[in-house]
């Protein structure tokens, strides 16, 4: 079972966010960057996958050349394979999933399973992966939490049961591969490279392919900071002496 | 040329997120001095038109089949390209929740068309409109054009009040569109209910919520029992699932759940972006911390200055004491 995985380059940002003066991006001086939560379980459940199931793992992303950061990291954790589609322009979703697609259709070996986050930590367009999912021609499951494949009867088709998680409970899908599911924070522990891992990692040969924006559908103008709201925090005390104060505000709030 | 709404629903409810879209999408509707019209999909459905007819929809296109008792997103998508077709709507609209977000991005799929999720406002203009949404789940905004005809975008639609209005009864238009196999492919077979049964996260109307002040697993027990005095549900931070110490059902945040309680304890959270999002909803958040200058403070109404393992105990005897 061949796996490709999606993954986006992103900061790792804190309490406070300051923009470059363009207005157009995070000021990242002083970030770290990783791929998103969910795409990080993506990666993980990529791994899994290939060596339950046997196979290969490759990690794609979009981006410029310090993404390649990103898909070491993936290959740290035991992605096999690694494709770039440098560019030095933020992609809008639709010329990313173009881009995407079209990287996917030149590969010799064609993907049994296609994963990506659910949304994106950044932008949260909520639908790169289901138009690659259409452009393939393949059915797609989103918020994946639990990801199951059964061989189908005589060496038929293998199913995949999807779970996704509501707020009564879980929903599954099932669906034949090939198939896409975009994945959510949840669905696994994401483990801490190896050393020998990362070693590893460095030497791998990375496929780069130079993408085509074409048409960009939703146009980034520029980035804002909302208002914060007005900091009037009441202290209502120190320690646990606070205790009477705390339960005269649940009296007042109706809840005792 | 009309504005077209998509309509969640579940069990016989209308998710109360249309209806704060609706109340968005009707304000548009009336600037633009177009109809609002709305997509209803289901199996037995028909009961739901009179209370869109409440929230100003003049006309409810319909469509009702047995395949479609259960969530089917792709063949959601379907139904509302089928509409599109006819009706040629200046826009289609949706909530920004999970499932809306689905169906929009599928309908963009199989239109070739841009689709702008989680809109806070919408501006049209000749060509593009000019949209303000969400990034980073709130930390931070985007301004952008938003190109094709007819524009697809959802509305974030949590802080939105719905208000219903005084139109009459909806014309009802039966839509009968050929789904094929493949639309109907991914589609709910099955639920398993939850192991635990107990107010939901997103149902509690006071969430006590724990991060890494909270120090280990067992450090919830206080929290739990808080909880349960005030008819609550335990949330964490993702420090603490990803420790293992909670399961990620309970995470609040970008990549967790949102809730928006009417109270919100804080207990030992430092207040990152990406989890202040998922609880930034709440009417009153109650800060338990023992940094005076954390950053959660600034997004605090209330706070108590101290070791949670000391305050939270003090204040369950303090309740007890005062519900003996």
């Amino acid at each position: 079972m061949d796996i490709l995985v999606c993954i986006k380059r992103v900061p790792v940002t804190g309490a406070k966010v300051t923009l470059t003066a363009d207005e157009q991006a995070i000021d990242a001086g002083y970030l770290s960057f990783a791929p998103g939560p969910h795409e990080e379980c993506a990666i993980e459940e990529a791994v899994q996958i290939a060596k339950k199931h046997g196979g290969r793992s490759t990690a794609l992303t979009l981006g410029p050349d310090t993404a390649v950061e990103q898909l070491r990291y993936a290959a740290s954790m035991g992605v096999d394979d690694l494709i770039l589609l440098e560019t030095d322009e933020e992609f809008p979703p639709m010329p990313t999933a173009r881009a995407i697609t079209a990287a996917i259709q030149a590969q010799e070996r064609p993907f049994d399973v296609l994963l990506f986050g659910n949304e994106s930590a950044d932008a949260g367009g909520y639908q790169v992966g289901i138009r690659v999912a259409h452009a393939l021609g393949m059915p797609v499951v989103t918020g994946v939490k639990k990801l199951e494949f059964a061989d189908g009867a005589d060496g038929g088709t293998t199913v995949a049961t999807a779970h996704r998680q509501t707020p009564d409970g879980w929903e599954l899908y099932e669906v034949p591969l090939p198939a896409v599911f975009t994945i959510k924070e949840g669905i696994n522990v994401p483990r801490y490279p190896s050393i020998p891992g990362k070693l590893k990692a460095k030497k791998k040969p990375i496929q780069r392919i130079t993408p085509e924006m074409g048409a960009v559908g939703l146009e980034k103008v520029r980035l804002v900071v909302p208002e914060a709201e007005a900091s009037d925090v009441n202290i209502l005390g120190h320690g646990a002496a606070a205790a009477p104060q705390v339960v005269e505000l649940l009296a007042e709030l109706g809840l005792v | 040329m009309t504005i077209l709404t998509l309509i969640e629903h579940e069990q016989g409810i209308i998710d109360p997120q249309t209806l704060s879209m609706l109340t968005a999408a009707r304000g548009l509707a009336q600037e633009q001095d177009l109809p609002l019209h709305a997509v209803l999909i289901g199996a037995n459905v028909s009961g739901l038109a009179a209370e869109l007819g409440e929230y100003g929809v003049t006309a409810v296109h319909m469509i009702e089949q047995d395949a479609l008792a259960d969530f089917a997103p792709n063949a959601w998508a379907a139904c509302v390209v089928e509409v599109m077709g006819a009706e040629k709507p200046t826009a289609v609209i949706g909530a920004g929740t999970e499932r809306s977000n689905e169906v929009m991005a599928h309908v963009g799929a199989r239109t070739d068309l841009p689709f702008a999720a989680n809109c806070l406002t919408i501006q049209p203009e000749d060509d593009a409109w000019f949209v303000k949404r969400v990034r980073w789940g709130g930390t931070l905004h985007e301004e952008a054009r938003l190109y094709g005809d007819p524009k697809l975008l959802t509305i974030a639609a949590l802080g939105i009040e719905p208000e219903p209005s005084s139109s009459g009864a909806p014309e009802i238009i039966s839509v009968t569109p050929n789904l094929s196999d493949a639309d109907l492919l991914v589609r709910v077979v099955s639920r398993i209910e939850p192991e635990r049964k107990g107010i939901s996260l997103t149902d509690a109307p006071v969430v006590v919520s724990g991060g890494r002040g909270v120090g280990s697993a067992e450090g919830f027990v206080i929290l739990e029992e808080l909880a349960g005095l005030l008819e609550g549900a335990v949330g964490c931070s993702r420090v603490v699932t990803n420790n293992g110490w909670r399961p990620h059902a309970e995470q609040i945040g970008q990549t967790g759940t949102r809730v928006a309680p009417e109270l919100y304890i804080a207990c030992g959270i430092s207040g990152a972006s990406q989890h202040m999002s998922g609880c930034s909803g709440a009417k009153h958040i109650l800060t338990i911390n023992s940094d005076s200058e954390a950053a959660i403070l600034a997004k605090s109404d209330t706070a108590v200055i101290g070791d949670l393992h000391e305050i939270i105990p003090a204040v369950i005897a303090e309740i007890r004491k005062k519900t003996a």
